[in-house]
């Protein structure tokens, strides 16, 4: 039967009205959260107080709140997504908080994601990324019988555990540098680990790797923190992956 | 009176696709970049779509009201899409998958459409596999498939519990392709205000640039729009919080009809309410059913831990009314037996407001590993939610609203009764009758992106002369001083309630009136309630912020008061058909054990509402359903 209670919290919040202004925090007492609530239920419960005391609520993204979409993107007490492993901040539920605690609120900060206001920031170099390379080349109607090529069960389980990637940007928001290789590394790993994505592996990382440095993400010095704060639980094998087949194709360029 | 003509093409049903794809006209390759296209969503169809129309070398420009195209929600879809491929050899084929989904939708699709989208669907699952979708494999290599709800075969692909993201990450990928090839321009935070008709031909839109408030005009020889279904009518849904119902309502108000409104569908196995916080209601895949049994105390207020309830006194009611079906009854006849059983006051939780899905029985047969293999996302995912171990304890599960069958109402080739305005996906009407079958939204949505509009829309792009246009026409102009003026004018209410609020207020008359059973007195009440609802939200909501930085607030209740209109048209088309079919259950109707029971002499048809000016009742207009092929039966499950 349900445990829940009810908790008060002090928040503070990293308010920000645009990109231009300089941002700053602002304290709120939140009063009789039931630890049944997700965190972005109290962040609403939090907005309708706003709202009703004649001030602007706080802006955040988030959509699905299932974990899947990647859309909420905050920082609670530091930690992209908050405390819980594998979890993203939807997902995140009261309960894991004391009573009496207080909680710092603030978006995924890196130079790639500019503030668009408070705790939504702009992610789109994430898609510039896989606009580079992060797909096969095949048109609608290119393809054979699925079941023409066998592939085996362990090499299309490693390619699901690296797509299971929902691009929030937890992994970029927790490195000290701000890099993107997690993220642009389960990509090229998941279709170089298919005979699909395999035929043009070499240009894709390529490619993907020069929009990363383009948008501005820092370099990875593996500290492994982009793999503790992913929700998906993508691991740094898909780097050492990444890393071999750059190596690689950057290899078999200068050769050819 | 609207003339709908459905285009259906002649022959017999199995070469009505080929034969049409053979007589519509064609642009020729180096003609087609001479034309753009505006696609609006990015979910599985208009991903699908963008992607295809691109390839063939039209200039494509994309919008989506989210950060990133690869956030729709069809990113959120569990449990796997159909395809007649019979790879398991268990009698499966495009006759079959047809049949059962004519059948699924009780008698309330047209033949043509569903046997078309039957026989596309293998075609998507090599597509998606070419491009990397890692589908579930067996120890071989090949395929994997389960069954889902509805049908004796397996025929459904899936992804572990993520099939939708996959599928989605795949059409984001051919879709980010095309914009890495400048092909396809993409426009992520735009928000589509208006649809913008010129000449009677549907020739761009009017969007919000959604970080910097900015009311935009875009031109174009086409629109589409794939922007999913309008199921958060109801407040509390599976859906995203963001998914909505404005695009379509925008273009209903401008002329294109809306094809039975009230056909809505309520999943079985989703987490139940916990409380007034609730922003959402989340899914517990169908895919479940596979191996969970459902059931219920045979005792009225039994309050006895599930596990100290043996076997015998215990109610699996979905295998004793349904022996041949079991637990994979379709969606609508297991919901409204969750229901019924909740009304008998065998419910269980702290709210009696739930039934047990089981898995005791399947994880003594095959081992917690096995379990945790096919469901461990979801199982994870019901445990963060609830603070229960689905392994331990039965998942407590109740109905909630998921998919929405209406939509705009479209011909064959996917258009609107507005000239160049197709629908795609869950946004259009077309294939799912009154009830959807599991695995078969994903199924439709890429089939209509992916195989059918690049075909269809060259036809119209071919077939007509369009003039030419610019964002200084006056009909743009005329849009975007609209789309102004009602943010101005919501803004200066300055009231007292939350959009929230009043949303929840909407969302607790649809739910109790207009959900998984409806009767005539119950409607009527819907019909006063909303609109009295709509008036408070005029004269008193609050909305703070300003016009031009983001303002979710206001973004909020922009869809509001659309669903604040659509909500009352959903109680209209739900009154008027006194027949049950599907998911729509009308009290008033039912056979002697509670079945639905259709009413084919008079409700054969598709219900199509149009737009008659503010304050004005919305006029119907029917396109009757032939069925050529199709013996109409009363389905049954049992
Ligand atoms: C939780 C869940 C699980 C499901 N599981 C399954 C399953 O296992 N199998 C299955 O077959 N089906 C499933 N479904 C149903 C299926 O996922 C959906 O019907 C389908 O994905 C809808 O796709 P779509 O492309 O039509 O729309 P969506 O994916 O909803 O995309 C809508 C797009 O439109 C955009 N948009 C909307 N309004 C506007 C606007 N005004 N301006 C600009 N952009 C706008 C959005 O930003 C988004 O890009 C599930 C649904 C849910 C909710
Ligand atoms: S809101 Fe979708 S992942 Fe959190």
């Amino acid at each position: 039967m349900s445990k829940a209670k009810k908790i008060n919290l002090t928040l503070k919040v990293w308010r920000q009205k645009d990109q231009n202004e300089i941002g700053r925090f602002e304290t709120h007492p939140v009063k009789g959260i039931s630890t049944d609530m997700s965190f972005l239920e109290m962040l609403d419960h939090l907005n309708q107080q706003i709202i009703h005391a004649g001030g602007d609520p706080i802006a955040f993204d988030s959509d699905c709140r299932e974990g899947i979409c990647g859309s909420c993107s905050t920082t609670i007490n530091g930690n992209p997504h908050g405390p819980d492993r594998e979890t993203a901040t939807c997902q995140l539920h009261m309960r894991r908080f004391e009573d009496g605690q207080t909680i710092v609120v603030e978006p995924f900060r890196a130079r790639a994601f500019p503030v668009i206001r408070d705790i939504s920031v702009d992610r789109s170099a994430l898609d510039r990324i896989i606009a580079a390379g992060g797909f096969v080349s095949v048109s609608t109607g290119n393809a054979q019988d699925a079941n023409a090529i066998p592939i085996s069960k362990e090499s299309s389980d490693l390619a699901f555990d690296a797509a299971a990637c929902i691009g929030c940007g937890a992994c970029v928001a927790a490195c000290k540098n701000a890099s993107a290789m997690l993220f642009t590394s389960a990509k090229i790993s998941q279709l170089a680990l298919l005979p699909q994505g395999a035929v043009e592996k070499d240009r894709r990382a390529r490619n993907m790797v020069a929009q990363m440095d383009r948008e501005k993400f820092g370099n990875c010095t593996n500290t492994g923190a982009c793999e503790a704060a992913c929700p998906k639980g993508i691991t740094l094998e898909n780097m050492a992956r990444m890393n071999r087949q750059f190596t690689s194709a950057w290899l078999t360029a200068r050769v050819r | 009176m609207l003339k709908l003509d459905s285009k259906i093409p002649g022959g017999p049903l199995e070469q009505k696709w080929d034969t049409h794809k053979f007589k519509i006209k064609l642009v020729n390759p180096a003609n087609k970049r001479k034309y753009s296209v505006i696609v609006v969503g990015t979910g599985l169809a208009g991903a699908s779509a963008s992607a295809s129309l691109a390839e063939l070398g039209y200039q494509v420009k994309t919008f989506t009201s989210l950060d990133s195209p690869r956030r729709a929600h069809s990113i959120a879809a569990q449990g796997g899409i159909n395809a007649a491929k019979n790879y398991p050899n268990d009698g499966d084929s495009v006759y079959r998958l047809f049949y059962d989904t004519i059948k699924g939708g009780d008698f309330r699709a047209r033949e043509a459409n569903v046997y078309r989208l039957a026989q596309v669907s293998n075609a998507i699952i090599d597509q998606c596999v070419a491009q990397g979708v890692p589908f579930a494999r067996d120890y071989g290599g090949l395929l994997d498939n389960r069954s889902f709800g509805g049908a004796q075969v397996s025929r459904t692909f899936y992804a572990r519990g993520q099939t939708g993201q996959q599928l989605l990450l795949g059409a984001y990928s051919a879709l980010m392709r095309q914009v890495g090839l400048g092909t396809v321009k993409l426009f992520a935070r735009r928000e589509m205000l208006d649809l913008v008709v010129v000449d009677g031909a549907a020739r761009g839109i009017v969007t919000r640039n959604m970080v910097t408030g900015e009311i935009e005009s875009h031109v174009a020889d086409a629109v589409i729009l794939a922007t999913g279904g309008y199921g958060n009518t109801f407040y509390l849904s599976t859906n995203a919080k963001g998914s909505n119902g404005s695009a379509i309502w925008k273009a209903y108000k401008k002329g294109a009809a809306f094809a039975n409104p009230c056909f809505t569908q309520i999943h079985p196995t989703c987490i139940p309410v916990s409380g007034d916080h609730q922003s959402k209601l989340t899914l517990m895949s169908e895919s479940l059913r596979n191996d969970g049994r459902v059931w219920v105390p045979k005792k009225e207020g039994d309050t006895r831990r599930p596990e100290q309830i043996p076997d015998e006194e215990r109610d699996y009611y979905l295998e004793r009314v349904y022996p041949s079906f079991g637990n994979l009854a379709p969606r609508d006849v297991s919901s409204r037996q969750a229901k019924f059983r909740v009304d008998e006051g065998r419910g269980v939780g702290e709210t009696r407001m739930s039934v047990y899905l089981d898995f005791r029985d399947s994880i003594k047969r095959l081992g917690k590993d096995k379990i945790t293999e096919r469901y461990g996302n979801l199982f994870q995912m019901y445990e963060k939610i609830t603070d229960e171990n689905p392994y331990e304890v039965p998942m407590r599960i109740y109905p909630a609203v998921h998919y929405t069958m209406g939509g705009l109402w479209v011909d064959y080739n996917l258009m609107s009764n507005i000239p160049g305005l197709h629908v795609l996906g869950e946004a259009n009407f077309s294939d799912h009758g009154a009830n959807r079958l599991g695995a078969s939204a994903l199924m439709q949505g890429l089939a209509d992106g992916y195989f059918v509009i690049p075909y269809t829309i060259g036809d119209y792009l071919a077939g007509s002369k369009l003039p030419k246009v610019d964002a200084s026409h006056e009909s743009f102009r005329a849009a975007e001083n609209e789309a102004r003026g009602r943010i101005t004018k919501l803004l200066s209410v300055r009231g007292n309630k939350t959009v929230d609020e009043l949303h929840r207020e909407l969302g607790k008359v649809m739910w109790d009136y207009v959900g998984m059973s409806r009767n005539e007195a119950g409607l009527k009440k819907a019909l006063t309630e909303i609109p009295r609802i709509r008036d408070e939200f005029w004269q008193n909501v609050r909305i703070p912020g300003e016009p031009n930085f983001m303002n979710q607030e206001l973004e909020k209740a922009g869809r509001v008061a659309d669903f604040l209109e659509l909500g009352e048209l959903m109680a209209r088309d739900a009154l008027h058909r006194t027949e049950s079919c599907g998911g729509h259950f009308r009290e008033e109707s039912q056979t002697e054990d509670n079945e639905a029971k259709r009413d084919d002499e008079h409700f054969a048809y598709v219900g199509a509402w149009e737009f008659k000016g503010e304050g004005k009742v919305p006029e119907m207009s029917k396109e009757k359903l032939e069925f050529e092929r199709i013996q109409l039966a009363t389905r049954s499950y049992k």
